[in-house]
């Protein structure tokens, strides 16, 4: 009966797309309009949105000002930089690369930490011990150290950027899927599909992963205003991505040395800084309220 | 408890252990390790003293031996960058001047963050209350060097207070240290606000104010002195932050400290000096990490158990 209902109903007002619908209305506004202006945008259609390339710039312009100061023009919002490039197409570009950069870290970084704590939270034992005493570890290393290691040695690169923000954001996943994992585990539905005959894999990937999603949601936001700033500090070290990249934090190196002369090179970049991850601690936390109260102290 | 403090030692120990044989893999694992070791600007002479300080032309397992032996004796080689100076020698001549920095930051961030936090607490859901939370929110959003960068160009290319950058008197250490200290301020306030609502609410304050003390009496000598406790045991844990912080300020400003050492070292590829910065800072930090666990084992016995 339930099923016909179903069926016959038009797919925007069943209960669980209702549900969901009813939840976005209550989206806090201010940070997802800013989230949406600031990074996604830019960064999905920093081609279209862009008014110049951000790489090629002419010296004959280089330095102009924004255009509310003097000798300013229209034809560069927010000025440009001193190889002449426009600043305002260089933040766009520069969206995709923190969205790149904090996407490809913490995806790969999440992947790892849920299959290492999903392991440790069900075997347990000395698998278990194995995998905490390396949270452990890694969650005791010096950050920006370890990257200027890992770049002294083999050289700044996108991948340098990744593997070090991978080694830092593994250990968080691990610790909380392990956590858990060890309560999930001993519920009846859990030993029900043991009974039915279903493997340790199929146990771990399909009845005790989906009950994990909820905290790694809200996780992963909070996460990715860390890794922006991480990132911006690396590559403003001259640590994290190698020039020519329209990377935020390379731009604000790069304005250090003008602060005298030209303020806007190192202000704007900060400002996008600032204000996306201002707006995904703002959406990080609603989403802990409203998706996972357990996780107030994360 | 001792117990407790020998399992968390041996810890520390591996996790040391750990970042020093990072530090030796990495240089070997691109191939040649004289490339990592030295800049390609650098002279024959150079190579063949790097590679022999090192035993380059012994098997692996040789050469981590040596690696080992020379690191526990606190020898890291010689620089290249800074010709004459042994690695560990510029560590020790620079360490100094960033623990004044850090030391500073930290008094910084306690002058500003202790009142905002009890005020907060005591006026709690005013528009004042709300201003602090906004504070805490923005120290945990602000870049650190852009923070440091926005700071310069205001009070120093503008108002003129500070000089820019530099190391001489006072004034050359307000900026950097705000700087550094700003991350801990939104820190530290939240704590003090949260134990200090607890203290409030405590029996021992009815009393006082049965007594009939006087309310700044209430808040600023028993509240505060109760609500302290937690927010001291935090203090080391700041001790470490502000160690690996003072890379980005150091930079931000050229202070002559180890933070602004390794990363000029990076520019130059100066490897035997980044591996001396790097042991040494990571040895700091896992040693304050220690001291936090042990003192909080010390005031919360529950702790020793798990």
């Amino acid at each position: 009966m339930a099923t016909v209902t179903a069926r016959t109903l038009p797919w925007y007002s069943g209960p669980r797309v209702k549900q969901a619908m009813r939840q976005a209305r209550r989206l806090p506004v201010v940070p997802v309009a800013l989230l949406t202006f600031l990074l996604v945008i830019p960064a999905l259609l920093a081609p279209q949105v862009a008014p110049y390339d951000p790489l090629k710039g002419s010296l004959a312009k280089r330095l102009k000002p924004p255009v509310w100061e003097e000798g300013g023009s229209s034809a560069h919002l927010l000025g440009t930089d001193k190889l002449g490039r426009d600043l305002l197409s260089r933040i766009i570009y520069g969206a995709r690369v923190s969205l790149a950069v904090s996407a490809v870290a913490i995806f790969v970084g999440g992947i790892i930490g849920i299959t290492l704590g999903l392991m440790s939270g069900y075997f347990g034992g000395r698998v278990d011990s194995l995998i905490m005493r390396l949270v452990d570890i890694s969650l005791s290393l010096p950050t920006i150290l370890l990257a200027l290691v890992l770049v002294a040695a083999v050289g700044p690169s996108f991948g340098t950027v990744i593997a070090v923000l991978v080694v830092l954001l593994w250990a968080r996943y691990a610790r909380l899927v392990r956590g858990e994992t060890l309560s999930i585990k001993e519920r009846d539905f859990v030993a029900r599909a043991r009974v039915a005959g279903a493997s340790h894999t199929r146990i771990m990937v399909r009845y005790i992963f989906p009950n994990v999603v909820n905290s790694l949601v809200v996780l992963a936001t909070l996460q990715v205003g860390y890794v922006i700033l991480l990132e911006s500090a690396l590559s403003f070290l001259g640590a994290g991505l190698p020039r020519p990249t329209p990377a935020w934090g390379l731009m604000i190196a790069d304005g250090r040395e003008l602060i005298v002369t030209a303020w806007w090179v190192s202000m704007f970049p900060g400002l996008a800084i600032m204000l996306t991850v201002l707006a995904l601690n703002l959406l990080g936390d609603w989403l802990r309220d409203h998706l996972d109260p357990k996780l107030r102290n994360v | 408890m001792q117990r407790y403090i020998a399992k968390r030692a041996l810890q520390s120990l591996l996790t040391i252990w750990v970042m020093s044989l990072v530090v030796f893999a990495l240089a070997r694992v691109t191939g040649n390790p004289l490339d990592v070791m030295l800049p390609l600007e650098a002279g024959p002479e150079d190579f063949e003293r790097v590679s022999k300080h090192w035993g380059f032309d012994k098997p692996l397992t040789t050469q981590y031996v040596i690696f080992l032996s020379k690191a526990v004796q606190g020898d890291f080689g010689t620089s290249w960058k800074w010709p004459g100076h042994s690695a560990m020698g510029l560590v020790g001549q620079r360490l100094p001047a960033t623990l004044q920095l850090a030391g500073f930051a930290l008094l910084i961030s306690i002058v500003i963050a202790l009142p905002i936090g009890v005020l907060s607490a005591v006026m709690k859901d005013t528009p004042w209350d709300t201003a602090a939370k906004i504070i805490a929110l923005l120290g945990q959003s602000l870049p650190g060097f852009w923070l440091g960068i926005v700071l310069m160009w205001i009070f120093a290319v503008h108002l003129g207070w500070f000089p820019t950058s530099g190391k001489g008197g006072l004034q050359y250490m307000v900026l950097p240290a705000i700087t550094l200290g700003w991350f801990q301020v939104a820190a530290i306030m939240r704590l003090v606000r949260s134990s200090m609502l607890d203290v409030l609410d405590s029996e021992f304050v009815k009393l006082t104010r049965i007594k009939g003390l006087a309310e700044w009496k209430v808040i600023w000598k028993h509240c505060l002195r109760n609500a302290a406790i937690a927010p001291v045991t935090f203090f080391a844990i700041i001790a470490g932050v502000l160690m690996t912080g003072s890379v980005v300020t150091e930079s931000v400003f050229s202070w002559p400290g180890t933070g602004l050492l390794v990363v000029d070292a990076v520019r130059a590829r100066d490897f035997q000096v980044v591996q001396a910065v790097v042991i040494v800072f990571a040895g700091i930090f896992i040693l304050t990490n220690l001291m936090v666990d042990i003192l909080y084992a010390y005031l919360d016995p529950r702790i020793r158990l798990r």
